[in-house]
């Protein structure tokens, strides 16, 4: 029988980016059948898209696509920290992509944020 | 009057609990001087291990307040703030023998499942290898063979804890060490050993190996070195 | 030959291949969509620029593929790591998630296009 670590040993940028990664991913992959099937929608004519869209006009379907999108900037420039650390030349964990990550994610949902309101 | 630590130590096996000691602090105390404390002078019947206190062997690696550590390079003084306790147990993913002292067996069976020692074609009668220090693949191996098996990258892979066949860190540095020994003859083999979901395909990137090998090793990068090897024999169809 | 390592070698590299795709559709994606929500998104403004245009098509075509390339490798290690699912019935989860999202996105792709 043996032990497992807790959170303490987890406490590090490169473990963090990690289950960012994954977390985002999941979230991802759940929301990508709703959003085809949303799409979808537009097969009945556009009236039935229409109404999708106005469904999803209250404040918290805003909030989870404003959260998507940060997700999904996230998990690219997380997974793009990951090409370069496997292809790339032999430079660390990398953790200054970890910071970049977060930094373009924030960017991405201002921009979002921002477009919404205009 | 003495200034104390408080020290929790684990006492049992897997199943077990933390006992709490008084130890006297002292400057450059180590963790590993803290224990030996307990053990001598507060409870003789502990178990630990640990051989040349300095920093070479590897055998006193422990968990210390939640993260691996070689207890004889641990100060004190680096891990608890004033006030805070001390909490030493075993390393994790390893079946706890009794208190502080782990099973070390599947940590080196795995480091042999992946192909992780040298073989070479010549014999005494032939001429030395040559290999020039700056060949890429000397460079490349070289980061990586100062490794001295103490199984703290192990310990702290989430990954060792989700997939039990995982070989880890440890062995799979080693195994990219070989990979580019160019003397070595198994490399096809030792590339079959080391791909898959047991192998080099699991590694998260998570980190934890890197971030706390005493000797400044990554696994990551040597795992990463793995999966871009295998591919490419892959796909040479040399698997 | 060691058919689980080449097995597994592929899935790797298929995952990393896409993730490469996807990093570039992704970018594009992200500026079209913070684009298009502008003031609010309507049916009408969507259709009006997808109907009929093949390049939209194209580019969300290989979208939607590199999606089902990508995505199961990925779900297939949370659901053996996390899930507790074994070998076999994690590929298949993912195998099976892969064949969701290809008619999905493809039939998404067409619905707006079309």
């Amino acid at each position: 029988m043996k032990r497992r670590n807790d959170q303490r040993a987890r406490s590090h940028p490169a473990y963090w980016a990690f289950l960012m990664h994954r977390l985002s991913g999941l979230g991802l992959a759940v929301f990508l059948p709703l959003h085809f099937w949303a799409l979808g929608l537009a097969l009945r004519g556009p009236a039935a898209l229409e109404g999708f869209l106005r469904f999803t006009d209250q404040g918290l379907f805003k909030l989870a696509e404003w959260g998507l999108v940060v997700l999904l900037a996230l998990h690219m420039m997380g997974g793009v920290r990951l090409l370069l650390i496997e292809f790339g030349s032999a430079s660390g964990l990398r953790k200054d992509w970890i910071a970049g990550a977060a930094g373009f994610a924030a960017a991405a949902g201002l921009a979002f944020a921002l477009s919404l309101f205009a | 009057m003495t200034a104390k630590l408080r020290v929790k130590v684990w006492r049992g096996s897997a199943v077990g609990a933390f006992s709490t000691y008084e130890v006297p602090r002292q400057g450059s105390q180590t963790v590993l001087d803290v224990v030996t404390h307990v053990q001598r002078h507060l409870e003789p019947s502990l178990s630990y291990r640990f051989a040349c206190r300095v920093g070479m062997c590897g055998s006193c690696a422990m968990t210390v307040n939640g993260k691996a550590r070689w207890t004889c390079r641990t100060h004190v003084a680096k891990v608890v703030a004033e006030g805070d306790e001390l909490e030493i147990a075993p390393l994790a993913n390893l079946p706890v023998i009794k208190d502080l002292a782990t099973d070390m067996s599947e940590f080196f069976d795995k480091w042999a499942r992946a192909k992780g020692s040298f073989k070479g074609s010549k014999t005494r009668h032939d001429d030395f290898a040559r290999v020039a220090p700056s060949s890429p693949e000397r460079v490349t191996a070289s980061a990586g063979i100062e490794c001295i098996g103490c199984a703290a990258c192990y310990s702290s892979c989430d990954v060792v804890t989700w997939r039990p066949d995982y070989l880890g860190p440890a062995a799979l540095n080693r195994a990219w060490t070989l990979v580019n020994d160019v003397r070595d003859v198994e490399r096809t083999s030792r590339l079959g050993a080391v791909a898959g979901d047991a192998g080099c395909h699991s590694c998260h990137t998570q980190g934890s190996c890197t971030e706390r090998c005493p000797k400044q090793l990554s696994p990551t990068l040597a795992i990463a070195g793995l999966k871009r090897t295998v591919a490419k024999a892959a796909v040479r169809g040399l698997l | 030959m060691n058919v689980a390592a080449v097995a597994q070698a592929r899935r790797w590299y298929w995952q990393r291949v896409s993730a490469m795709v996807l990093a570039l559709c992704v970018l594009v994606h992200l500026g079209v969509l913070i684009y298009a929500v502008r003031g609010g998104l309507t049916a009408a403004a969507i259709l009006s620029r997808t109907r009929g245009n093949w390049g939209f098509a194209a580019f969300y075509t290989v979208f939607v593929i590199a999606c089902a390339v990508h995505v199961p490798v990925g779900l297939a290690n949370i659901a053996r790591e996390w899930w507790r699912l074994g070998e076999r019935p994690a590929l298949w989860l993912g195998r099976g998630f892969s064949v969701v999202l290809l008619w999905a996105g493809l039939r998404a792709v067409y619905a707006v296009v079309a």
